[in-house]
């Protein structure tokens, strides 16, 4: 079967003063359709990296991705953003949500910047599967942290997406609204049937994936169940 | 549904979302508050200079006025019917008028129905008009010819009763050196006088009042139609006095509408700005989301132009309506209702605010849409462009089109735009020297000032930018200050309440110590004579003047007629050399100084030879100077002066002007019974017309600084919410760590003290210089450094930057350090 999604030798260079340096050095690995993996490291290791390379959100120095097939370093700013439209769903950290729209506004965006039809009902129903129901008008200054990260797991979900990459979804929760989330992540994940690629450095969410890779300055160390 | 019009929907809900949310406020307000300033200051200002223009011509007694040497063919009126014109047709000639054993040559005027068409007849108890069978007359010749009121007088073969004393006449200050008394009666009245035979030198005239695009159309028709003889006369041939005035008021008018474009363009530079860095992360997750860059640009950019056109079409009805009440309201100091201006008037305020807009926001737009999608992992990566200033070129650019536009003298929009550059560029460079400055004292000082002092460090590119918008916005402020003030006054000072009010004319040498003697009984202050020879001028450079060869109608007519020469040996105070150098060897071969206007219109320039037939001798020197004269000082000037000795030996009269209160009226009229031939004009009208002119122009200049005023807060607050969430996140961190509120405020207060008073500073003093530019090189009068100018305005920046800073952050110093940050997460 082929992968939904190959990273080959891929490898990111900075300048910091003088001096050039890897922060993520040959890493290659591929993920299966319907696979969950957990990208485990330290501060610093170089998981934020890897995310935003796998998601064109950010160009390699060195390597490549491929999505389906689709060899990001084919395609310019442009295409690697039509594919992230059209295949990936994100989450992260720090939310992300447009603070001047509401939470039902928010759900619907990525449907409505794709030009798709029924983003409103789609969204609502979304939201109401996430438990947010009577907050489909609020605001994100007026949600607390866990609703405002189940209005972005239900927004990730839109299309539905074919991969979702989650940057450390509990990384800004208590851990009791923190589970409540990875529940909800996996439960959805399962309904819709997508691929997970989950940033973390918490062993206990990762321990939810059945695939579990280990990066340490910038190198994989470890790629395993 | 295509692609685009999805597009278009989707930028419209986001517009709409966006404003539910609050987030459109300051640009909505800066660009509403620029095109509702600009609106009416456009439209205001239109309106009071077509107000004054109109005032002007009342010494016309019309708009335009069709002159001819006879009887006008009527195809002239019936096109300024034809056209929705008011027209009056008048006469003049000269004619002995007798009262019993007095007889004195006289300037009648015959005048029909609707005269005058602008400006009004007064007599002695209010407005009058010639009845049928009556003549008006004025003081002169009630005294030269001993009349009463219901007495007669003789034109001809006609007798007509004295109806009353002619006060003022629109037209009789309209040429100064005129014959004897002023009559005023009907036409209906002129053929009994049988005055008009054949070869009579009578004057017809036909004047025509209406709006200025009717007047514009009638005068095409005419200049086309004008045969020998025939002339037409508009503001061009108003008194130079009441011309010098109207200038300088349309300066003011000029400066104060150009200050306002340079205040609306920071308030909504700054204001774009402001957008752009509050969308940075929102099109950061829309790229993340999968937006292109083609998508998020036109996303932004449709929302940006229907929010600008919509704030425009708002602007426009506060500026009409602002306007209107405006014009209500100077309506008696114009001393009629101003005239109206249609809605087109609104169009050049909606298409600056366009233009800004697109200047000012769209390219900022262009960087959003390149906004890397990475940034919603890593926030600190800046947006494509944000460091360099190359992005406010095009705004820059437009800034400079607007005020090219709005200024309607070239010199003093290059003055302003000059001045402002140069202003700014002090300001970036003080700015930069203190930031030095303050990296090696900010050690020494308390927690608050070394906090408030690093953080103007730390954020150099906010600082330098808000430094630079709150020092254009206040130099704009400040610059409006010196011109109602300081300008404003220098210029009533000037004028002064005891200008000339009254020339004397045709004073023989021989009358000299007689007419200084009586003057000197009435308490008068004795002017000073100056000697004058009317001469008709010939040749220039040896080559014939011939007025049919002259394509310019003015230049014609000024070239058939004699002009008044005079000699000096010093240039006369409100006279400024403009070209070339006044003699210094008065004996040498005759030198000329002419008026630059008249040069300039004759195409005199310097080194040129003029040649002058003065009482059938011809008189022939170079000219070495042009000079600016001030003609509403009311002083006795000259359009040619010679250098001592050159009109020696030639007939000659004196000329001088001097001022009567009420009380010494009477000495006007015993000059003209007690010197026969003598002249005194009565030109008190003409001086309160200029005082009008001065009044309307300072109280135009007043309300224009209103809407500036209201332009200048909007940069501050918009200039102070750039770092708006900076400050707040700080503020709350503060919190966290234990800082009291005091404490905060004091350190935000000191951040917000040093960047008033800084910007204040380089405004204040760069306003003086720029002020003083002015006054001397545009405005032509003495400016007196303001102290407290230089010291007022860093003190009240300093003071207000404070206030509103403190009141806009005071929520997140108030509230729970925890809030704040989750909002601003």
């Amino acid at each position: 079967m082929q992968p939904i999604l190959q990273a080959v030798g891929l490898g990111k260079q900075v300048q910091a003063a003088a001096e050039r340096f890897f922060i993520l050095q040959d890493v290659s690995f591929s993920v299966q359709p319907g696979e969950a993996l957990a990208v485990l490291g330290a501060s610093g290791s170089g998981k934020t990296t890897l995310l935003g390379l796998l998601a064109g959100l950010d160009v390699p120095s060195a390597g490549g991705v491929a999505i389906d097939g689709v060899d990001l370093g084919s395609l310019d700013e442009d295409g690697r953003a039509a594919l992230r439209r059209l295949r990936l769903g994100f989450v992260f950290q720090s939310f992300q949500l447009l603070p001047a729209l509401n939470a039902l506004e928010n759900v619907m965006l990525p449907l409505e910047l794709a030009g798709r039809p029924g983003a409103r009902e789609q969204a609502r129903a979304l939201l109401e599967r996430a438990g947010l129901g009577p907050r489909l008008t609020h605001y994100p200054r007026q949600l607390s942290g866990g609703e405002q990260q189940r209005v972005a797991l239900a927004r990730a979900f839109t299309g539905p997406p074919r991969l979702l990459m989650a940057d450390e979804p509990t990384g800004n929760l208590d851990s009791t609204t923190g589970e409540g989330i990875i529940e909800l992540l996996f439960e959805l994940n399962r309904e819709q049937g997508t691929t997970l690629v989950l940033v973390t450095h918490d062993a206990a969410l990762a321990g939810r994936c059945r695939r579990r890779l280990v990066l340490a300055a910038g190198h994989l160390v470890s790629d395993g169940v | 549904m295509t692609r685009g019009r999805g597009v278009a929907l989707l930028a419209l809900r986001l517009l709409a979302r966006d404003w539910r949310a609050g987030d459109l406020g300051t640009l909505s307000l800066a660009l509403l508050l620029a095109v509702a300033s600009l609106t009416t200051v456009g439209f205001f200002t239109e309106r009071v200079r077509l107000g004054m223009a109109q005032e002007a011509t009342r010494f016309l007694g019309a708009d335009l006025v069709v002159v001819a040497d006879h009887p006008l063919p009527v195809a002239y009126e019936e096109e300024a019917l034809r056209l929705g014109l008011h027209v009056a047709r008048s006469l003049r000639f000269p004619s002995m008028a007798v009262a019993g054993e007095h007889a004195v040559l006289s300037e009648i005027k015959a005048v029909g129905p609707g005269y005058p068409l602008r400006g009004q007849l007064l007599v002695e108890g209010g407005e009058g008009v010639p009845a049928p069978g009556a003549a008006l007359v004025d003081a002169q010749g009630f005294s030269r010819l001993a009349l009463a009121v219901g007495g007669q007088v003789r034109l001809g073969e006609a007798a007509l009763r004295v109806q009353a004393r002619l006060t003022e006449d629109p037209e009789a200050s309209g040429g100064f050196f005129a014959l004897g008394p002023h009559i005023v009666i009907g036409l209906a009245d002129v053929p009994a006088t049988g005055l008009l035979q054949e070869g009579a030198r009578v004057t017809h005239r036909l004047g025509v009042a209406g709006t200025p695009a009717d007047v514009a159309r009638f005068q095409v028709f005419a200049r086309t139609r004008l045969g020998r003889g025939e002339h037409l006369q508009d503001l061009s041939d108003a008194r130079p006095e009441l011309r010098a005035a109207l200038d300088r008021a349309e300066h003011f008018l000029s400066l104060a509408a150009l200050l306002g474009v340079l205040l609306c363009a920071a308030a909504v530079a700054l204001a774009a700005r402001h957008y752009v860095s509050r969308h940075l992360d929102n099109c950061a997750v829309m790229r993340a989301l999968g937006a292109t860059q083609s998508l998020v640009l036109g996303l932004h950019a449709s929302q940006v132009l229907v929010l600008g056109a919509l704030a425009s079409a708002g602007g426009s009805i506060l500026g009409l309506a602002g306007a209107q009440v405006l014009a209500r309201l100077l309506a008696p100091l114009a001393g009629s209702a101003l005239p109206a201006a249609g809605l087109g008037a609104a169009l050049p305020g909606m298409g600056a605010g366009m233009l800004l807009l697109l200047g000012f926001v769209l390219p900022p737009l262009h960087a959003l849409g390149r906004v890397p999608a990475l940034r919603v992992l890593r926030r600190d990566l800046p947006a494509p462009g944000a460091r360099t200033g190359l992005g406010y070129l095009p705004g820059a650019l437009v800034v400079m089109l607007l005020l090219a536009a709005t200024a309607r003298d070239l010199r003093l929009g290059l003055y302003v735009v000059g001045g402002a550059a140069a202003v700014a560029l002090a300001c970036l460079l003080v700015t930069g020297a203190l930031l030095l400055i303050l990296a090696r004292v900010e050690s020494h000082l308390g927690f608050a000032w070394r906090f408030g002092l690093a953080n103007l460090r730390r954020r150099a590119l906010g600082t330098f930018a808000q430094v630079l918008a709150l020092c254009v916005g206040l130099l704009a402020l400040s610059l409006l200050s010196v011109v109602r003030t300081d300008l404003l006054a220098s210029w009533q000072a000037s004028l002064g309440t005891q200008a000339p009010n009254h020339f004397l004319a045709n004073v023989q040498p021989s009358q000299l110590e007689g007419v200084k003697a009586l003057l000197s009984r009435q308490g008068v202050a004795v002017p000073t004579f100056f000697p004058m020879v009317r001469g008709r001028l010939l040749a220039r450079n040896g080559v014939t003047l011939d007025s049919a060869n002259l394509a310019d109608e003015r230049a014609r007519r000024l070239l058939d007629r004699e002009f008044n020469l005079s000699t000096a040996s010093l240039p006369q105070p409100d006279n400024r050399i403009t070209a070339g150098r006044w003699w210094q060897d008065a004996a040498g071969p005759p030198q000329f100084s002419v008026e630059e206007g008249l040069a300039h219109t004759l195409g005199i320039g310097l080194g040129d030879r003029l040649a002058f037939r003065v009482s059938g001798q011809l008189i022939e020197g170079e000219v070495r100077s042009l000079r600016k004269v001030q003609w509403d000082s009311f002083q006795v000037n000259f359009f040619v002066v010679a250098s001592p000795g050159t009109l020696d030996g030639l007939p000659r009269s004196l000329v001088a002007s001097f001022h009567l209160t009420p009380g010494q009226l009477p000495a006007a009229e015993e000059l003209g019974r007690r010197f026969p031939g003598l002249l005194v004009i009565d030109v008190r009208a003409l001086v309160t017309q200029a005082e009008r002119l001065l009044v309307l122009g300072a109280e135009a200049v007043e309300v224009i600084s209103l809407f500036a005023l209201a332009a200048g807060l909007t940069v501050l607050v918009a200039g102070l919410s750039l770092t708006h969430d900076e400050r707040a996140r700080e503020s709350a961190i503060l919190r966290t760590l234990g800082a009291s509120r005091r404490q905060v405020a004091f350190a935000q207060g000191a951040e917000f003290a040093l960047l008033g008073a800084l910007a204040g500073l380089v405004a204040g003093l760069g306003a003086s210089a720029i002020g003083a530019v002015l006054a001397l090189r545009v405005f032509d009068i003495p400016f007196r450094l303001d102290l407290l100018l230089c010291l007022g305005v860093p003190l009240a920046s300093s003071a207000g930057v404070v206030f509103v800073g403190l009141l806009g952050t005071r929520r997140a110093r108030g509230g729970g350090p925890v809030r704040v940050l989750r909002q601003l997460a």
